[in-house]
């Protein structure tokens, strides 16, 4: 049995889809067999919202009156980089304003940056713009000053060179001092474990060999509508995967691009990590079609099929760049709150929403299902496409 | 005083006005209730209001008639762990503050996942206030 994506988008508009989200599915998959779920089933919805970093927003400000060129540019004090072009500039998720103590009284709040000011943007808030430019013959304002909201603003889309990690590291601190990174503050001797992905619900561990996922895909992106433009910064599709071709490591990424002017704040956050700076929580849902029995058996994965490397991120573990791995867990027992390492138990925590990456699968498995929602062909597959030599390598 | 009641050790904020700075509240808390309070926090001023942080250890019954003598000197008592706020609406639900809290009064229920905040339990370590990445936690004193 197989679809093609245009067959299915066909049922869409007919309203015959099926679709369920990827916790659903695995219940439906063990109730009646790969085959018999796979014809039943159409789409199957994913969701994943965590903090991740290299996310930033471009914005385009209409022309002042007279013109500025607009060389240093900051949003509330934050700095954006505006050496791009008259009016355009983009604001860096992890960027903090200049003044900030940063981590001068270690550890630091880091209460404000430019996730943050992304969130007020998409909140609908007023955003304080300020310009500096040295002046030309075209463009002879020298300074700018203005407060502003997202709809003052001509253009505003988020491009997010990476995001969507495929798979996670889980941290632990084996030092004897508490550390605070961007995996949360983890206390000495082993004293928790945090980990950052949605498990069974994470988008890239439904598709893990990006059959369906690919340049050109449509995606739910911070509350709107958004696209994947290309395989994300440090894509390594290569890295060691288990039998059913989940990668032990982070392997691949997404880079995403959406107008910030459909997004919803629920599901883009700035977020204040103590003692490592400030960042983007990030909500994104992708839609797999059902293209036959290996899709399905692919999104029937669960988080005990999924193994994630525990690393140490004390001083002598990750910081070091050398390898850091103590061994591996799966997201049942992270997911379970505790951990039992080398006789002792460990508590658990997650840093990314696992209950809003559900919300997310239910509202694009919501939009579909209305219509409003159809199905890419992806125009170029990711590297790593090749890999897939069929579910369980058969 | 009985001495069928439970040992119980609780956190208080105390605010008072300055003419009561000369009270001798630590000296009749052990004296006449037969309780141990210890001081975490102060903040007193003779012309100004004053505002205190106790931790109190006893019998219940001596705690519960000390809450009495408290609000009948004019104090306002509340309780530390009613300083805890927990904004339902900013949390994000990742669940970061539930390996730090020691308590369990930030929890998460399984397997829906989703975050809760029991503020009996809070000991108002302040563990969370590092731990949360969008603030939803805060200490109200
Ligand atoms: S103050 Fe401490 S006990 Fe209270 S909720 Fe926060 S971490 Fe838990
Ligand atoms: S860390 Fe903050 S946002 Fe996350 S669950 Fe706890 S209170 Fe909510």
């Amino acid at each position: 049995m197989t679809k093609t994506i245009a067959e299915i988008n066909e049922k869409i508009r007919a309203g015959k889809a099926v679709v369920v989200n990827a916790e659903e599915v695995i219940d439906i998959a063990a109730d009646l067999g790969y085959k018999k779920a796979a014809e039943k089933i159409d789409v199957v919805t994913t969701g994943t919202m965590g903090v991740m970093c290299s996310s930033g927003a471009f914005l385009n400000f209409w022309h002042t009156k007279p013109k500025i060129k607009m060389q240093h540019v900051w949003l509330d004090d934050v700095p954006a980089y505006g050496g791009l072009a008259a009016v355009d500039c983009y604001l860096g998720a992890a960027e903090i304003p200049e003044r900030d103590p940063a981590n001068a009284h270690h550890p630091g709040h880091f209460r404000f940056g430019g996730g943050h000011v992304i969130e007020k943007l998409i909140a609908g808030k007023e955003v304080r713009l300020r310009a500096t430019a040295y002046g030309t013959d075209c463009y002879p304002r020298r300074e700018y000053e203005q407060t502003l909201t997202l709809q003052d603003i001509r253009q505003a889309f988020l491009f997010n060179p990476r995001n969507c990690y495929q798979n996670y590291n889980v941290a632990t601190n084996c030092s004897d001092k508490t550390v605070y990174t961007y995996m949360g503050v983890l206390k000495p001797h082993m004293g928790n474990i945090h980990y950052s992905s949605a498990g069974q619900l994470s988008p890239l561990l439904n598709d893990p060999y990006y059959r369906t996922v690919g340049i050109g895909s449509r995606i739910f992106l911070g509350g709107g509508l958004g696209y994947v433009a290309w395989p994300g910064t440090q894509h390594a599709p290569a890295d060691p995967r288990n039998e059913r071709g989940i990668p032990l490591g982070g392997a691949g990424t997404l880079a995403v691009i959406g107008d910030m002017k459909q997004m919803n704040p629920r599901f883009i956050r700035g977020v204040s990590m103590t003692g490592y700076g400030v960042s983007l929580m990030v909500g994104i849902g992708v839609p797999i079609p059902i293209l036959d029995e290996d899709m399905l058996a692919f999104t029937a994965v669960s988080d005990g099929d999924i193994q994630a490397p525990l690393c140490d991120y004390g001083g002598d573990g990750y910081p070091t760049g050398e390898p850091c791995v103590l061994g591996y867990v799966n997201y049942q027992q992270l997911k379970s709150g505790q951990v039992e390492w080398e006789g002792k138990t460990i508590r658990t925590a997650p840093m990314s929403s696992y209950s809003r990456a559900l919300e997310i699968a239910e509202i694009l498995k919501e939009w579909i299902l209305s219509g409003k929602f159809e199905l890419s062909q992806p125009v170029q597959p990711l590297p790593g496409q090749e890999l897939y030599a069929g579910f369980l390598g058969r | 005083m009985s001495i069928e009641s439970n040992i119980v050790n609780r956190n208080i904020v105390l605010r008072f006005s300055p003419d009561m700075v000369d009270q001798p509240l630590v000296y009749r808390l052990v004296k006449d209730f037969d309780l141990i309070p210890n001081i975490i926090k102060a903040n007193v001023n003779q012309d100004r209001m004053g505002s205190m942080v106790l931790s109190i250890s006893g019998y219940e019954n001596d705690y519960k008639e000390a809450l009495e003598y408290m609000k009948m000197c004019g104090m306002e008592v509340s309780f530390l762990a009613d300083s805890m706020v927990w904004d339902k609406d900013v949390c994000t639900q990742c669940g970061a503050c539930t390996a730090v809290c020691p308590s369990g009064a930030l929890y998460i229920e399984r397997p829906a996942m989703t975050v809760h905040f029991d503020s009996e339990k809070c000991i108002v370590c302040q563990m969370c206030l590092q731990a949360c990445p969008v603030k939803a936690v805060k200490l109200d004193i």
